[in-house]
């Protein structure tokens, strides 16, 4: 047996922006085992509820993340509605839909420049933002904000779109359609990137299920799951297939949510035209009381949402399992027998949100 | 052939195209009409009720009755609108423009002069 060192990975690491700590036990070049220590930016933002009154958290659970913040505050807004019985008018619910969808784009994006940083494309890197760029710009004109949106409210949302801002948006996306399919062919198809993403980190089928994996982990093993099927927001309304695909790799991971661009494109595009004439949101009375829970697709994976409520206005427990959670033990799966030059790789491959993870 | 050299044509789209970014802070940046960028208040439709001191997540408003004081602690505030949309008088709103960076936390606070006696 050859000498086993062990080579600390992080929490400072160019590859990662944000902190986790791996212990990566080698022998040679070989990873035979990492273990993970998270925890290095926990804020304890579930023990808030005990402070700040039920709609004040909808601010707080916005910031859980600055990714997937408008699915955060929509999995709050929707849990407590659920609890509190309130019917959301049909156009808030489309509204959602609409935001959800280009927060996955955005969110895809970044994953796919930071997958090209990863392996050192810079250039590549570099034009998967600036695609990034025009949604985030999106977001401005729609809500306000780049990052947080603060659109969400318990029965509603806050801010309409018109019909001329959610045209243009629409055309925009065609726009972008066509530089999309230039910027993710690369990917795909160049022999450079192949290189790095062939065959590199397999989960098999079965193995995902064991470490149960979520979201686009999940999907690249071949299992169709995906919680828009569940119809929450108007999903119901909608047509679209769960994007797998079978060949459970790095490559096959990217595919997957290089198609999930094109989908969520189409998925707006549809949303459009559907949406509903009529009120945003609907007043809501009184305190929630008793407990539920919600599941929603985020852009990383599934995310739960837990919520208590005792008839008062402040809550008595809300929790959050966000997607990265889910995928780490997955991610460790693939750790084992890796080369070390792929780790930053693979563990950029389950879209690591750390702030998510530790709240 | 789309394995290799699939890069160059954006490569060469990008060298003939203008630059992506601007170069701030010479060309201004022109904010849409929605950019949450700091709390006004117009003071004199305000009631001094304090339902936006008591609404603010981060505590950051402050209404003192007794002296007809409105103050706001700029560094504090997270620009999420929940004030405007709490205000029963609508006298706050959300504008563009993002507040100036300082070196030390201060709190801007506005008086509500009376009214005169017709």
């Amino acid at each position: 047996m050859a000498n086993r060192s062990v080579v600390p990975f992080g929490p400072q690491h160019p590859v990662l922006p944000e902190p986790i700590h791996l212990d990566l036990v080698m022998e040679d070049e070989t990873v035979i085992e990492a273990v993970p220590s998270i925890g290095y930016v926990h804020r304890g933002l579930e023990s808030l509820v005990k402070k700040k009154d039920f709609n004040e958290m909808v601010y707080v659970t916005e910031r859980i993340c600055g990714i997937c913040s408008f699915m955060h505050g929509m999995g709050y807004c929707s849990a407590v509605e659920k609890i509190m019985n309130v019917e959301v008018p049909r156009r808030a619910d489309y509204l959602r839909t609409i935001w959800s969808e280009m927060s996955r784009l955005h969110s895809h994006l970044l994953w796919l420049g930071l997958l090209a940083d990863a392996f050192g494309f810079e250039a590549l890197f570099m034009q998967s933002w600036r695609l990034r760029e025009k949604i985030l710009d999106m977001f401005e004109i729609s809500t306000g904000g780049r990052v947080i949106f603060s659109v969400n409210k318990i029965g509603g949302v806050l801010k309409d779109m018109p019909k001329d801002m959610l045209k243009s948006f629409v055309a925009i996306l065609n726009d972008m359609e066509k530089e999309l399919s230039e910027t993710t062919s690369v990917f795909l198809n160049e022999y450079t990137v192949r290189s790095r993403l062939e065959g590199v980190g397999i989960i098999t089928k079965e193995d995902a299920i064991r470490r149960g994996a979520v979201g686009p982990m999940m999907r690249a093993s071949g299992i169709e799951v995906d919680m828009r099927k569940t119809g929450y927001a108007a999903y119901s309304d909608l047509d679209f297939e769960v994007i797998t695909s079978d060949k459970c790799d790095s490559l096959a991971r990217c595919q997957v949510r290089i198609g999930e661009l094109f989908q969520s494109i189409a998925i707006i595009r549809q949303a459009v035209d559907k949406i509903p004439e009529g009120e945003i949101s609907v007043p809501v009375k009184g305190n929630p009381d008793g407990e539920c829970f919600m599941r929603l697709e985020q852009p990383r994976g599934e995310a739960f949402y837990y919520v208590r409520a005792n008839g008062t206005k402040f809550l008595d427990r809300m929790r959050v399992r966000t997607p990265t959670f889910a995928n780490i033990p997955a991610m460790l799966q693939t750790l084992q027998g890796a080369q070390f030059a792929d780790v930053p790789l693979l563990i950029l491959t389950i879209d690591p949100c750390i702030s998510c993870t530790e709240r | 052939m789309a394995q290799f050299m699939s890069f160059t044509k954006t490569v060469l789209k990008n060298l003939i195209s203008k630059p992506a970014t601007t170069s701030y802070p010479e060309v201004p940046k022109e904010y849409p009409q929605r950019t949450r960028g700091h709390v006004e208040i117009s003071i004199e439709d305000c009631i001094l009720c304090g339902l936006c001191m008591r609404s603010c997540p981060p505590g950051a408003i402050h209404v003192d009755r007794e002296a007809k004081k409105w103050s706001i602690a700029r560094f504090d505030c997270i620009q999420c609108g929940y004030c405007v949309e709490k205000c029963p008088k609508k006298c706050l709103s959300i504008v563009p423009g993002y507040t100036k960076p300082d070196s030390s936390k201060h709190t801007e606070t506005i008086k509500k002069e009376e009214a005169l006696p017709k």
